[in-house]
């Protein structure tokens, strides 16, 4: 009998479906690739046929240009559609705008590729759906039982009463820019804080596709060009990269924050130089994952990237067959 | 608890000197006693629980996770106290949180098998913050970069009185410093310092540099023998007699042998050395009697120890702090022939004349227990703490030995991802044999290096150790070597650090176990 693995094979640079032809999230350049959303070590450049949601598609293309692609087929959330005897379906999962869970079926069996995912509320993105399947295959980036995110919410508190506590400095959140960026900002709205909110240059187009695709954010102003005195008291988000270079400055006694799930972990904490760190993830944390298996009650598990050890000691000893892939190219991704 | 949790969470992240201070200070401020005191004694590592063994939070967290997932945690996160924080599996916290000074006091009441409940029970009330607060401090382990010092400079924020006179009664308060409150909030009389025999702050050197020996006059200087003890303060008053280490902990009561034969009434400074009759022992004789409860009648008789002394500070009441060098000198040679000891003698004067005379004094010294010169301005006086451009050591040069990288840890706390604690060997034959470990020396840029050469060129893995192919040469530097029997090589160094990555090197050229040998004093 067919089984799973032969249709869709794990290979170092990605997972490939056989009877259809195609690469999901590869590492390298392929003739056709599938993304399950825009963060550029699941969506790289150089493919040629590219297959994902019309977010994933408008932001491969926003970051990557004429590089992005040769073709490229939009697919919409629950729309089927046959590839060489296998249906491949997308469905939300709940990572940032566009991301989608890959659901394919072939011989009897239903496949289900998570890609990145959570499972708590995301004002930016629709939620996880749980499909039953006789394979899951999850990431595991944050799959140890030290990472238990704190309510989103509660983490934006504290960063608002550290604006209030220090008047005088500006507060530089170092925040992941496709993603994060928008997701901590609706959050900051919700959270009461109309005022303007500062961005370095490198977020600027992916918040201004955001807002083309319906994803409100209120007053966002250019950190380049606004006097220093400006920024005191305010709120200035740019990539975790640039939070201790000499672009921050030109900013007024910044009090660095990093709002990533690595946050909980303080030596990571310390190694990122966030003096405020805040847990807000983009990924499941390990609550999540043990959720998300129970939910689904997969035949099987294979994991993808991130620390799968856990993860598969767990679902071996509740009576799910795991595995890890360790398929190349995915190591703790700064999306954290 | 919890705020206490707070300020350490918040200290945990901050680098900044003057912010970290802000946040101490801040917190005494609002916090009531006797919390507080807690909190200030935890954070100058002064409060001694006692009571819980990092295997008594290994044994809870067993009792209440899955024994794998907390290897994988622990060797992740690097931390026992913050693996056990994240962890443990909580419904929700409960709302009756218990206080620091609750803590404490229940901690100290608790006969030993109760402790482990109550552990639990508070870990069960507390959030992950409050968890990983209430583990450091039950284990005696807060790093949180803050020292004594900077508490106490936090305390200097908080009221009138200023660093200085807080040092100067430090020590002889005790948690939770309840009166030490009252005076900086100007309710309360200044602490009395008469009453106890108690550690004055020590005046310590910087290493000589370069641009220190320009301009050097011979006649403002004095030059003794830099002895390679333990520094120590002795407070002698009649019928007692108080030993402390630099950083104040009283050790008298590992050396009765000393304060035995010791009188007078006297605060003096000195170095701590193995003395026999017939000279003065080596480091590795003085380190047997180290970090002992009980010293054996055959230690005491095969390694007696003394003190060779540097200073006096007070002579009687009479506080000598302010006199200079030269007349501090003066009453110690008074004072030492008014109350001779078998366990005392006087630290011998160096003639000063050039610089190149020192040099080559302190580079071909006449003992081997010593490891350089110390040079003090004629007019110092006696300051506390590193005071630039008074006191000098400069130190033999360091030795070096060019091993090879045979084994890798990874660090914990700030360097958990990184591969940062090495094991290098030397050549006995075809056969590379350990003398030593070393987890300092090298630059963040160097660490990055020998990180990246690490996860390259694992050959092999023992839980979390990697050995790795013998391939890297690493210039050792260290201040001497010992035989060993706990090592296989059958020698040791002495702070051993990583002084150059020898990537021009090959292993094959790096030093043989012979050459390591010859650098033993006899």
């Amino acid at each position: 009998m067919i089984r799973p693995q032969d249709w869709l094979q794990a290979h170092p640079r990605g997972l490939y479906c056989v009877p259809g032809d195609f690469w999901i999230d590869p590492s390298g350049a392929v003739d056709r690739a599938v993304f399950t959303h825009g963060h550029a070590d699941h969506a790289r450049p150089g493919h040629g046929a590219v297959l994902a949601t019309r977010e994933t598609i408008a932001i491969a293309k926003a970051r990557y240009g004429d590089r992005a692609g040769q073709s490229f087929q939009e697919l919409a959330y629950g729309a089927v559609l046959d590839l060489g005897g296998v249906t491949l379906r997308l469905l939300p999962a709940g990572h940032v705008l566009g991301s989608a869970q890959v659901v394919l079926e072939h011989a009897g069996q239903r496949v289900v590729v998570s890609g990145d995912y959570k499972r708590r509320r995301d004002p930016t993105c629709p939620s996880f759906e749980v499909v039953p399947c006789d394979v899951f295959i999850t990431e595991a980036t944050f799959g140890l039982p030290v990472f238990r995110h704190p309510p989103a919410d509660q983490e934006i508190a504290r960063l608002l009463a550290s604006v209030t506590t220090f008047p005088d400095r500006c507060h530089l959140v170092g925040v992941y820019s496709l993603g994060k960026c928008q997701r901590v900002i609706r959050l900051l709205r919700e959270a009461g804080h109309d005022g303007p909110l500062y961005l370095h240059g490198a977020m600027e187009q992916l918040c201004g596709l955001y807002e083309a695709m319906g994803v409100g954010l209120g007053d966002l102003r250019p950190v380049i060009g606004t006097p220093k005195a400006e920024l005191a008291g305010q709120i200035v988000l740019c990539p975790p990269g640039s939070l201790a270079d000499r672009w921050s400055r030109r900013l007024p006694d910044p009090v660095t924050a990093a709002a990533s799930g690595w946050m909980r972990v303080r030596a990571r904490a310390r190694q990122h130089g966030a003096e405020l760190p805040l847990i807000i993830s983009d990924h499941a944390d390990w609550d999540e994952l043990v959720q998300t298996l129970d939910e689904m009650r997969p035949g099987e598990v294979w994991v993808t990237h991130g620390r799968e050890d856990a993860l598969v000691h767990h679902a071996t000893t509740v009576g799910i067959p795991a595995r890890a892939l360790r398929l190349v190219g995915r190591e703790d991704g700064e999306d954290g | 608890m919890q705020r206490f949790a707070g300020l350490l969470d918040r200290l945990s992240t901050t680098q900044s000197r003057n912010t970290r201070i802000a946040l101490i200070a801040d917190y005494m401020r609002t916090t009531p006693d006797p919390d507080r005191g807690f909190a200030l004694a935890a954070l100058a590592g002064d409060l001694d629980l006692r009571t819980a063994k990092p295997a008594l939070i290994r044994d809870l967290a067993a009792t209440r996770t899955d024994p794998e997932l907390f290897r994988l945690s622990y060797d992740y996160v690097g931390d026992l106290a913050e693996t056990v924080a994240l962890m443990w599996p909580v419904e929700r916290p409960g709302n009756e949180t218990p206080r620091l000074a609750d803590v404490v006091g229940a901690l100290g009441a608790a006969k030993r098998g109760a402790v482990a409940g109550l552990v639990e029970r508070w870990l069960d009330r507390l959030d992950p913050t409050g968890r990983w607060a209430l583990l450091k401090l039950i284990t005696g382990g807060l790093r949180v970069g803050v020292s004594a010092r900077l508490a106490r400079t936090a305390l200097a924020e908080i009221g009138t009185p200023d660093l200085a006179e807080i040092e100067e009664v430090w020590h002889a308060l005790a948690p939770p410093y309840t009166e030490l409150f009252a005076w900086l909030e100007d309710r309360g009389p200044k602490p009395d310092l008469q009453s106890a025999l108690v550690f004055r702050p020590m005046m310590l050197a910087h290493p000589l540099e370069a641009d220190d020996r320009t301009g050097f006059e011979p006649g403002d200087w004095r030059a003794e023998w830099k002895w390679d003890g333990i520094r120590v303060q002795l407070a002698l008053r009649p019928g007692e007699a108080r030993m402390f280490s630099r950083t104040g902990d009283d050790i008298t009561g590992a050396f009765p042998d000393l304060a035995d034969n010791v009188a007078g009434h006297a605060v003096l400074d000195g170095e701590l050395l193995v003395m026999r009759p017939d000279g003065t022992g080596s480091f590795n004789d003085l380190q047997q009697r180290l970090n002992r409860k009980t010293v054996s009648a055959r230690q005491l008789r095969e390694l007696p120890v003394g003190i060779r002394l540097y200073d006096i500070l007070l002579d009687g009441a009479d506080d000598l702090r302010d006199l200079p060098f030269d007349a501090r000198r003066a009453r110690l040679e008074h004072w030492l022939a008014a109350n001779p000891s078998s366990r005392l003698d006087l630290s011998a004067l160096v003639p000063v004349t050039t610089l190149d005379d020192l040099d080559r004094l302190r580079t071909s010294p006449p003992h081997p227990a010593i490891e350089g010169l110390m040079l003090k301005r004629a007019d110092s006086t006696y300051r506390a703490g590193r005071v630039k451009g008074l006191w000098y050591k400069w130190k033999r040069d360091p030795l070096t030995v060019d091993c090879v990288l045979m084994y890798a840890q990874r660090g914990h706390g700030k360097r958990s991802s990184l591969y940062s604690d090495f094991t290098f060997g030397v050549w006995r034959g075809a056969e590379l044999v350990p003398v030593g470990k070393a987890y300092f020396g090298f630059t963040d840029a160097e660490l990055a290096e020998l990180d990246r050469f690490v996860r390259a060129n694992t050959v092999d893995r023992f839980g979390p150790v990697r050995a790795v192919k013998p391939e890297l040469v690493l210039e050792i530097a260290c201040d001497g070597v010992q035989r060993s029997t706990r090592h296989k090589s059958g020698v040791a160094m002495r702070f051993p650090r990583i002084s150059r990555i020898r990537t021009d090197k090959p292993a094959a050229e790096a030093d043989v176990l012979e050459t390591v040998e010859r650098l033993i004093p006899e």
